[in-house]
């Protein structure tokens, strides 16, 4: 229903790679967009999970097929299996935790050194929600103590570095779900027209589109879930 | 149980004298005999005759004790005039002759039993005498008396030993002094411990490393204490707790239980431990670590992996029947059904794949593997743990690529393990749910990012019909496949499409469902039109195959996390709260484990051949029989005769072998 409405709008897929120390809430930013659901206490992503999610722009409709990775250590060598061939990624640190702004510098650094040329790459802070900087919690807010504001990384500090580097930078709750959709669309309408042709190479796009008819069969209880999280 | 043991050793004896003709026994003649009372097995046939005698005779009892539910007993008198027995306090009269008492070898005798046999001997003439059927009361009682269920007088008596186990895997309260927190961790029933050589802390099921840091190092120091000697310690009692140590290389690990495992179970479930361990860092990066840095801190390297070794000594607390037998359960399918399904997964093997698996809730479907190359047992228990029993991998959704090293395969190095859920009904036309499902209107997709609602109310309302439509764990249908290819993701992908699509179109998806939902056989069912079974419960294990089947747990699940389907369960249990019998505790099915651990160590205790066995508790009667095809367990209530329960137990054993072909995988798919 929805594809049959836009039309002939031009459809493709990105392959997105999602980095950053353990903990900070990567599954929980794609378990947001993609099935706009939270989960307290998730346990840890082992090796990487695979999730596809579409994101409709007024012009096409981006297909993100998404690499969750596993934050551990003894995962970063499995990284670049993961970020080769992506055209976009989104380098994830808790800003309550100063340490995983340092480690998402030096993904940002091996990505910048060794992935595609052409990679969009977003910087994003999550955890918004434990901060009293306002996201979607107004209730917390009100309260407005020192004590309650669990911010380590100042937005600025975050943002100069993201400037530097040329990243788009967002500050997220995947609890609320504030911003979170932000995160995907700003990504969708940062890759370039000529990358989307260009870069349907051999890996992720090419099996993907191969059995695309398959996959929207199997899956279509989740696919009609999936959609109703997202409303980009 | 020693008590129990003994008195089921005796009667046990009875029956054997009863009714087989001892072989003679090879040993050397016997010194000259006292007259009576010392009777000893040396002595060939005339003297095993001569014993049998006195059995049968005294398998008349005078007195026979009966507990009934309400914890009230009664006391009758039989017309037997011979008085050689003395009732157990059990309810279950059990004659006990002093001449056999005196025997110090009888669990040799017991060997003789089911040998004479084979794997065929029948059961119930091996074990059931005629002892009951000759006690009047007995037979005035067994109407009411048979229906207890086993625990049951547990249950309304004071439960002496697993007081407090619903709280086992409560977390330790974070805001109360130390002392109280240790008071809560000393009160747990089952620790496991991991440590380093040097003294490090690894992991501890319970409380944080600081808590117990002091702990770690008591358990360091007398460790390494034994190891200068040269002479590891192996285990040691401790008031009701008995610690095990099992020395693997660099690493010591420790479980202390109060549930009354054998030093060889408890052993067996740390090796499981440290197979996780290895899963995670493959043997010889686990050697390097330690060789360049002995005072290494493994918890980092190990970071993430804490849920999957909890999740893992968490099903061993609460009893895991699979970890116990080191067998595997499997889904019951028709043999023609197993049959094509394995035939529509060989069709759509990639060409990188190794090993293929079909599971349903923990219970394996399918298997396809290479002619030369099977699957051990131990790592595939470490991948349904990882799968089923802790949320790492089903929570995030979406697919999984996983490196993985299974040790019993190759320990020096990773796989790549793909894995998919199916989603629950989809484009399963067979059911309900999924035309429910096909009713919900598809939602709109060009929605603009403004429309997204910020709102975590309004978007949890839709997250909860995406999330938690109803829901068991034990339905839950995984598509597992491995390659040694890590970069196989696209095309191990491709083939679990093609098979999905295939076993969709196939129907065989829905029959998977079908077996998946109607969970475990029932008893009942199983021997349907033989109303006198009295067992409530079995274990049957294939040792060919090396996997086992179990009755319906049902009975053992306390309510409140009974196996029902529906939508409250679903909304009542956490997202993270996995397998429906191990979501709650419950002490039930502890206490039936705690009995079935009992009977597994007693037949597997070193030079003890025993082959048959009967126990009468207090609080349930039980059997094991094992033979060179099956290992066999179970449980009626405390006051099913031995009569009922082998009759049962043969029962049973008929319909496994009746059902082989259903119950178990005999060989699978191979390529």
């Amino acid at each position: 229903m929805a594809d049959a409405g836009t039309g002939p709008k031009p459809s493709s897929s990105v392959k997105l790679v999602l980095l950053g120390e353990a903990a900070v809430g990567k599954s929980s930013l794609v378990l947001r967009f993609v099935n706009n659901d939270f989960q307290e206490n998730k346990e840890p992503t082992i090796g990487a999970a695979f999730l596809t999610q579409k994101c409709n722009l007024p012009t096409r409709t981006i297909k993100f097929e998404i690499w969750d990775t596993a934050g551990q250590e003894r995962f970063a060598s499995l990284a670049p299996m993961y970020y080769r061939n992506a055209q976009a990624a989104l380098v994830v640190y808790d800003l309550t935790k100063p340490t995983s702004l340092i480690k998402a510098k030096h993904w940002v650094a091996e990505l910048q050194r060794q992935a595609s040329p052409g990679i969009v790459i977003a910087l994003v802070g999550n955890k918004l929600d434990l901060t009293n900087g306002g996201s979607g919690s107004e209730g917390e807010d009100a309260g407005g103590d020192v004590e309650n504001d669990a911010r380590k990384v100042s937005t600025e500090e975050a943002k100069t570095y993201a400037e530097e580097e040329g990243l788009l930078f967002f500050e997220t709750s995947a609890k609320t779900g504030y911003n979170v959709s932000e995160v995907f669309t700003a990504i969708a309408n940062a890759i370039p027209e000529t990358s989307l042709k260009t870069a349907r190479g051999p890996g992720a796009a090419h099996a993907a589109a191969r059995t695309e008819e398959q996959r929207v069969n199997l899956n279509g209880a989740r696919d009609p879930n999936a959609k109703e999280g997202c409303a980009c | 149980m020693a008590q129990g043991t003994d008195a089921q050793n005796n009667n046990h004896n009875d029956t054997i004298t009863n009714n087989v003709a001892l072989s003679p026994s090879p040993s050397p003649p016997p010194p000259p005999l006292p007259p009576r009372r010392k009777p000893s097995f040396g002595e060939g046939h005339l003297q095993v005759a001569f014993q049998s005698k006195p059995t049968t005779a005294v398998s008349s009892i005078d007195i026979s004790t009966l507990s009934f539910p309400d914890g009230s007993r009664g006391t009758f008198q039989t017309s037997s005039a011979k008085s050689g027995s003395s009732p157990l306090a059990s309810g279950y009269a059990t004659p006990r002759r002093e001449s056999l008492g005196d025997l110090n070898d009888s669990m040799s005798v017991m060997s003789f039993a089911p040998t004479m046999g084979g794997a065929r001997g029948d059961l119930a003439s091996l074990v059931a005498g005629e002892l009951n059927k000759k006690s009047r009361a007995w037979n005035l009682l067994r109407s009411q008396s048979e229906t207890v269920p086993p625990f049951d007088s547990m249950r309304l008596g004071a439960s002496e030993d697993l007081t407090g186990f619903e709280r086992e895997f409560d977390s330790i309260p974070e805001n109360t002094t130390d002392d109280v927190r240790l008071a809560v961790w000393q009160s747990k029933m089952k620790h496991y411990l991991i440590l380093s050589s040097a003294g490090k802390p690894i992991y501890s099921r319970h409380g944080d490393l600081s808590l117990i840091n002091s702990s770690m190092g008591v358990v360091q120091t007398i460790i390494s204490f034994y190891q200068e000697a040269k002479n590891p310690l192996l285990g040691f009692t401790a008031g009701k707790a008995r610690f095990v140590i099992a020395t693997e290389g660099p690493l010591y690990f420790v479980a202390i239980s109060k549930l009354g495992e054998s030093d060889a179970q408890l052993r067996s479930q740390l090796d499981a431990l440290y197979m996780q361990i290895l899963s995670t860092l493959t043997l010889p990066t686990l050697k390097n670590i330690f060789v360049h840095r002995p005072s290494t801190d493994l918890r980092k390297p190990l970071e993430g992996t804490e849920s999957l070794l909890s999740s893992l000594a968490d099903s061993f607390t609460k009893g895991s029947p699979s970890a116990l037998l080191g067998a595997l359960e499997c889904l019951k399918l028709r043999k023609s059904q197993r049959h094509s399904i394995n035939n529509i997964f060989l069709k759509s093997r990639a060409e990188k794949l190794l090993y293929g698996l079909i599971v349903a809730g923990g219970k394996l479907v399918s298997v396809i593997r290479p002619r030369k190359h099977s699957l051990h047992p131990s790592d595939l228990q470490l991948i349904f743990n990882m799968l089923f029993a802790s949320g790492s991998v089903k929570a995030g959704g979406g697919e999984s690529w996983i490196p993985l090293c299974l040790p019993a395969f190759n320990n020096r190095g990773y796989l790549y393990m793909y894995v998919s859920f199916f989603d629950r009904d989809d484009s399963d036309l067979g059911t309900d749910n999924s035309t429910a499902n096909k009713t919900t209107p598809s939602i709109p997709e060009e929605g603009t990012p403004d429309q997204y609602p910020p709102v975590p109310e309004s978007s949890n309302s839709s997250s909860t019909t995406a999330t938690s439509a109803p829901h068991n764990p034990d339905e839950e249908i995984a598509i597992i496949l491995i390659s040694p290819d890590k970069e196989s993701f696209f095309s191990l992908k491709e083939m679990r499409d093609k098979l999905a699509t295939q076993l969709t179109k196939t129907g065989c998806l829905s029959l998977i469902r079908a077996a998946a939902r109607e969970g475990r056989p029932k008893i009942s069912a199983i021997c349907s039109g033989a109303p006198q079974v009295q067992i409530s419960h079995f274990l049957y294990k294939s040792r060919a195959n090396v996997q086992f089947c179990m009755s319906s747990l049902e009975p053992f699940i306390s309510s409140s996390s009974s196996s029902e389907r529906g939508p409250e369960k679903a909304s009542s249990s956490s997202p993270s709260s996995n397998d429906s019998e191990s979501s709650s505790v419950s002490v039930p099915r502890r206490r039936l484990m705690t009995l079935y651990h009992q009977l597994h160590a007693a037949m597997h205790a070193k030079h003890n051949h025993l082959k048959v066995m009967h126990s009468s508790e207090k609080d349930a009667a039980s059997l094991a029989w094992i033979t060179p095809v099956f290992e066999f367990y179970c449980v009626a209530g405390p006051n099913v005769s031995r009569q009922a329960v082998t009759q049962g137990a043969s029962r049973v054993i008929q319909w496994a072998k009746r059902e082989e072909e259903r119950l178990f995988i005999i060989g699978g798919g191979v390529f």
